[in-house]
């Protein structure tokens, strides 16, 4: 059993997204413990990529002030290395295929492995790439996460029946970043996925308020922050953590 | 890899996210049934030779020839075609095909701007919307094409993320691509990207090296000994090595970018200095650090000026089937010069890096020996950034 799954195990899950570096590490392990401990159910480590290109420009932005602060992978294992002595939530990577094919993927999932990490997103690896590292994944505990796109008509139950860790189901078309409203007809979606797998499923893009986490939810496991929680770290710098505290405590509870 | 499709060797793929998938699939399965249709055939073939105004020439650089004083130089004139550049061949093929698919908007991203002007030639003349993504640096160095865009009717959006060049414009379109998909197809401009754009794309500008083909036996009777042109993405160079790929006699040479010396950072040579790795939708050579963090590359050329290449030509490299040389911007800025004082064309700085390794190759090799060297585009978009690199200004 996946340890991601603990993740589902209280109520709906809340997963924030947090990119690794910005604006420096120490704040990155502080905002992680404020989720943590304001009631996330797991956290997105993004491992800061040059040309993330499936990225607003919210999160492009700050994967470039990560980059420029000097962030590298080999940093950012000691940084959740540190941060497992104190954080128990399950905690997955989002990064892009080229992060982790230049590193070596098997290196990488050691890596992983003795960090504490326990699953990995890569937005640009779709179902007829995995085989690129679901092998060496499988081999060291880490889970590949699939993505399911409101563009997924006809591939839902073949990518459902594989996924592991849970499902990312993207609300709507385009990059991520805020949106005020989600159209997608989401629940047909999670129909057939529920059909074809008893992998839990959270819903991401675009949710920034309450209400639309407490909406999302309500039709899935969970729901997926991130774009809302970087511009807080923009505005706020190294005194983002107790904001992203009480942003994060206040989505939780209305989902 | 049994489920892994376009590879070229280790190369190509789909790496892309989700959102895309069931494009790329959708315009696969029109590519593979338009390719064989003989209308769709007859109607580019049409467009083509009627609009572009294909064949391009196969000229005798004689004067280049006896100055140089080695094998006899042949320059396959795609600077002649409507919009001066090869990038028409491919843009009529996948505009015609969008247009099969029911596709009414066109987007593309653009290095120097041919690209661009191509796509938004064809977007006027087939009645489509086009938008085309273009780097903010390369706004500046290729304002004249971009007025031509806004002239022909397309909105041109100046990319500001990253480098400001053609990877980032390369990113917006694939991001705009993901944000609106069902009226727009992305009109990718080199055989790069996710499969099977590299396949599609190099489809489309084989016509080039299938001119070469007929045209150089029938003025010389034989092969030729090579084959050169410029590399960026690789567009115009597997076009003219393609039909020439089993010729195993006939020598492949793909020019890249060095910018001021591969052993400089300031370069855009992929598989001189780059390393394997996955980008943009496809595994081949890129330019990156240790930690695959894709490196901010250089080149005077717009066009050239890209940190990755092709998947085909990467296999090609492996396999030693053709070879990928470094030329500097000072080289290119002379073969530039020289190709206008010499013989009367003016090459657009991408195609002066072909020039510029020919002018030294031609010298090495025999009087019996023939080369051909494919000018991708003509200078005019140029003139203006070669007279500041001479230290020149002049008004556009």
């Amino acid at each position: 059993m996946s340890n991601i799954s603990k993740a589902f195990e209280n109520g709906k899950a809340f997963v924030a997204f947090i990119t690794c570096g910005d604006p420096d590490l120490e704040t990155t392990v502080k905002a992680v413990k404020a989720a943590a401990d304001n009631g996330a159910d797991l956290v997105e480590l993004g491992i800061p990529f040059s040309d993330p290109t499936a990225e607003g420009p919210v999160i492009q932005g700050a994967n470039l002030r990560a980059l420029k602060g000097g962030v590298t992978t080999d940093k950012v294992f000691d940084m959740v290395k540190e941060l497992r002595k104190e954080v128990t939530i399950p905690l997955v990577f989002m990064t892009y295929a080229n992060v982790v094919f230049s590193y070596g993927a098997e290196r990488f999932m050691t890596n992983c492995k003795e960090a504490g990490i326990d699953g990995i997103i890569l937005p640009d690896l779709p179902f007829e790439e995995k085989e690129e590292f679901d092998g060496i994944c499988d081999e060291y505990g880490v889970d590949l996460i699939s993505l399911i796109a409101p563009t997924s008509a006809g591939r839902i139950a073949m990518i459902a029946k594989e996924a592991k860790g849970f499902i990312y189901l993207v609300s709507s078309l385009g990059v991520t970043g805020t949106r005020s409203e989600i159209t997608t007809d989401l629940s047909s979606i999670v129909k057939v996925i529920r059909e074809n797998t008893d992998v839990p499923c959270a819903i991401g893009f675009g949710i920034s308020t309450p209400e639309q986490a407490a909406k999302m939810s309500s039709i899935s496991d969970g729901a997926i922050v991130g774009s809302a929680i970087i511009k807080i770290l923009e505005k706020h710098g190294k005194d983002a953590p107790k904001y992203i505290g009480e942003y994060v405590s206040s989505m939780k509870k209305a989902m | 890899m049994t489920n892994a499709k376009g590879r070229f060797g280790v190369h190509g793929g789909q790496y892309i996210p989700e959102t895309l998938m069931n494009a790329v699939i959708e315009l696969e399965k029109a590519y593979d049934h338009y390719k064989n249709d003989p209308d769709f055939n007859m109607e580019l073939e049409f467009l083509l030779n009627e609009y572009a105004g294909r064949p391009s020439r196969l000229y005798y650089a004689e004067k280049m020839t006896k100055d140089l004083g080695g094998a006899k130089i042949y320059l396959k004139r795609e600077d002649l075609n409507h919009t001066g550049a090869h990038k028409i061949n491919n843009v009529l093929g996948q505009a015609l095909l969008a247009k099969k698919m029911g596709k009414t908007r066109l987007i593309a991203e653009t290095g120097a701007g041919q690209h661009g002007v191509a796509t938004a030639t064809a977007a006027a003349l087939m009645g489509m919307e086009c938008v085309v993504f273009m780097g903010e640096e390369d706004t500046k160095r290729q304002a004249l094409n971009v007025y031509k865009m806004k002239l022909l009717g397309a909105e041109v959006v100046p990319v500001t993320s990253g480098t400001a060049t053609l990877k980032d414009a390369v990113s917006e379109a694939m991001r705009e691509w993901t944000s609106r998909i069902d009226d727009t197809h992305y009109c990718l401009g080199s055989v790069m990207g996710p499969h099977p754009f590299p396949t599609i794309v190099r489809d489309f500008q084989a016509v080039i090296s299938k001119e070469i083909k007929e045209q150089i036996l029938e003025k010389e009777g034989r092969l030729p000994d090579a084959v050169l042109a410029c590399v960026g993405g690789g567009s115009n160079a597997i076009g003219t090595f393609y039909h020439f790929i089993d010729d195993k006699d006939v020598k492949l040479i793909g020019c890249e970018a060095a910018g001021r010396g591969i052993d400089t950072f300031e370069t855009a040579a992929t598989v001189n200095t780059g390393k394997i790795g996955i980008f943009h939708g496809m595994k081949s050579y890129f330019c990156q650090d240790e930690y695959g963090q894709i490196a901010p590359v250089y080149s005077i050329s717009a066009g050239l000026d890209y940190p990755g290449v092709g998947p085909e030509h990467a296999f090609l490299h492996d396999i030693g089937r053709a070879e990928y040389v470094p030329v500097t911007d000072d080289e290119a800025v002379d073969a530039f010069e020289y190709l206008s004082r010499t013989e009367g064309i003016i090459p657009a700085i991408e195609s002066s890096h072909a020039i510029a390794y020919a002018m030294k190759m031609a010298k090495t090799m025999g009087k019996d020996k023939i080369i051909v060297v494919t000018v991708s585009g003509r200078g005019d978009k140029d003139c203006a950034a070669i007279a500041r690199y001479r230290g020149e200004d002049i008004n556009e």
